[in-house]
């Protein structure tokens, strides 16, 4: 699983160039992307992102992890596990942007 | 009548019933909506098709669900993050609240009405509570393994005999946990039921206990008449051949999938309907749907089967008629349907669509919309009939 992981890594960073951290969304796709966390990560993840089936995705659980590999478990999800790939709702640098905001504590008005 | 007559109607509703508590009304025709991003939920009331009230404070209910007891004069609600409460629906308001663990699924409730028992994923395990005070009777923490590991908890449901049945998710295991003395639980554990049991139901009868399996294709069985033939696999290898989809949200298996002669059951990674035949326990056949089922509920009467779908596909909702196993109507009462409740006899179904911010009454014999009610994120709708069903 884990060598598996590391090997996806690899992969990623010699077919693309490494996912650029962050590019503005814009305001209304990030809208459209911190209610996809909350509601549909949140059927896993929980609303609150403090875990159920999946693991919490909070600041003080994310924070030691490594930000691409982040990335590309939401793109890729992982096999073998009840993660699924979300590749084709976000783009990379969506996805990068979703990991900025995990790690950093998601914040939005809906809460 | 106008989409805004018809909220001023129901805000108007809100604001007079809110203090029309405990009036001569039975419990029979009321019936709760979450709201889960909230925290709180509405009484309803079936025959008016109107929201009587709201209570907040119960904490996220992002995943809740709700039994009844067995007066079905009050809900017991069970939230996310482990939150207990208990509402008294006649008088619209919450009577108990504890927070029990750090992250729950769900619960049930003993067939005398005495014990209430909580599926906890964090920590793994499951109490068991005094229903009337929801004084903390035991605990059976779902330890399994060498390591001291403990499992998340998931379908839990009571059972005939004192029991509840209930599995663990990364143990590939179903306990029976008698409770006769319900400070003094006594666990049988069945082991190797196949990988990753998600969610179970048990049959209208409380004959067999059925998990779904997230890491195989399968369902697990177990005879409750019959504990010492252990569970045993049906339907294995459903999605053999196909490609396996991914799955975006876990089906629900609780609810009434039993019509007739069939088990109607939603398949992991296939968007397709498995028919079992419940006598045999063979597949009979699978019928395509347009996304990855979450709730198969069937009608109470047994001639429509009703399914709902994960994200993406998830504002759609398909009939699926018995007789003819095919599907007869698709409907989209709005954004993101998360459940649906019929009423007791099946004349109608409520829809809730989470993003609509509304829930919708449709007639189930001509599919035409009867109400609508304005709700905030609606998530699960729990009717008063569930106080008398075995495993609801
Ligand atoms: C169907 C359930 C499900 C959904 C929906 C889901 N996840 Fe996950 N997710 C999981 C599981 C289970 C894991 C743990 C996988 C493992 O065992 O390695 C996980 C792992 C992760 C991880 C890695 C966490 C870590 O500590 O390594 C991230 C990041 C993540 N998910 C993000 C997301 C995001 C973002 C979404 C929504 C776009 C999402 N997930 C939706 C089930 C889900």
């Amino acid at each position: 699983m884990q060598a598996a992981e590391a090997l996806l890594v690899l992969v990623a960073f010699a077919l693309a160039a490494p996912v650029t951290a962050g590019a503005d969304p814009g305001a209304e796709r990030e809208r459209e992307l911190v209610a996809l966390v909350r509601q549909d990560c949140g059927s896993c993840h929980g609303m609150t992102l403090k875990g159920g089936l999946g693991p919490a995705l909070t600041p003080e659980a994310l924070r030691d992890k490594p930000a691409d590999s982040l990335t590309l478990t939401i793109l890729n999800g992982r096999p073998g596990t009840a993660m699924p790939p979300w590749r084709p709702f976000v783009s990379e640098a969506e996805a990068a942007w979703i990991v900025e905001q995990l790690q950093r504590g998601l914040r939005d008005g809906a809460h | 009548m106008g989409r805004t007559e018809r909220t001023l109607i129901a805000s108007a509703a809100l604001v007079l019933c809110g203090c029309a508590s405990l009036g001569a009304q039975g419990t029979d025709d009321l019936g709760v909506v979450i709201e889960r991003a909230t925290g709180s939920v509405q009484v309803v009331d079936q025959a008016k098709r109107a929201s009587l009230a709201r209570i907040e404070g119960l904490g996220d209910l992002s995943h809740a669900a709700i039994v009844y007891s067995r007066d079905a004069r009050y809900a017991y609600v069970f939230g996310r993050d482990g939150g207990l409460s208990k509402i008294d629906i006649a008088a619209r308001k919450t009577v108990a609240r504890t927070v029990q663990a750090g992250n729950s699924i769900g619960g049930a409730i003993s067939k005398d009405g005495r014990l209430v028992a909580v599926a906890n994923y964090e920590p793994g395990g499951v109490k068991i509570f005094d229903a009337a005070t929801l004084e903390l009777l035991s605990e059976i923490p779902s330890t399994y393994g060498t390591a001291g590991k403990r499992a998340k908890v998931v379908g839990i449901a009571d059972a005939p005999g004192g029991k509840f049945v209930f599995s663990l998710f990364e143990a590939d295991e179903i306990w029976v946990a008698d409770v006769a003395d319900p400070r003094h639980p006594v666990v049988r554990k069945f082991g190797n039921v196949g990988r990753e049991p998600y969610d179970a139901l048990i049959t209208p009868d409380g004959r067999y206990y059925i998990a779904g399996l997230f890491g195989e294709d399968g369902l697990a069985l177990l005879d409750m008449q019959n504990l010492d033939a252990g569970p045993r696999r049906i339907l294995e290898g459903y999605g053999r051949g196909g490609e396996r989809l991914p799955v975006y949200k876990m089906p629900h298996l609780r609810g009434w999938a039993i019509a007739g002669d069939y088990a109607f059951l939603p398949a992991i990674g296939k968007h397709a309907v498995l028919v079992v035949n419940r006598h045999s326990w063979k597949e009979v056949a699978e019928i395509p749907v347009q996304g990855q089922p979450v709730f198969v509920m069937a009608r109470p009467d047994g001639r429509q089967v009703w399914v709902n779908f994960a994200y993406p596909r998830n504002s759609v909702v398909q009939v699926i008629d018995v007789a003819a196993l095919k599907l007869v109507e698709s409907l989209e009462p709005g954004k993101t349907v998360l459940h649906m409740e019929f009423t007791a006899r099946g004349d109608e179904v409520w829809i809730s669509a989470r993003d609509s911010n509304r829930v919708v009454v449709y007639d189930t014999s001509d599919f035409r919309k009867l109400a609508e009610l304005p709700a905030q994120s609606p998530s699960g709708i729990f009717f008063t009939w569930r106080a008398r069903r075995i495993g609801l």
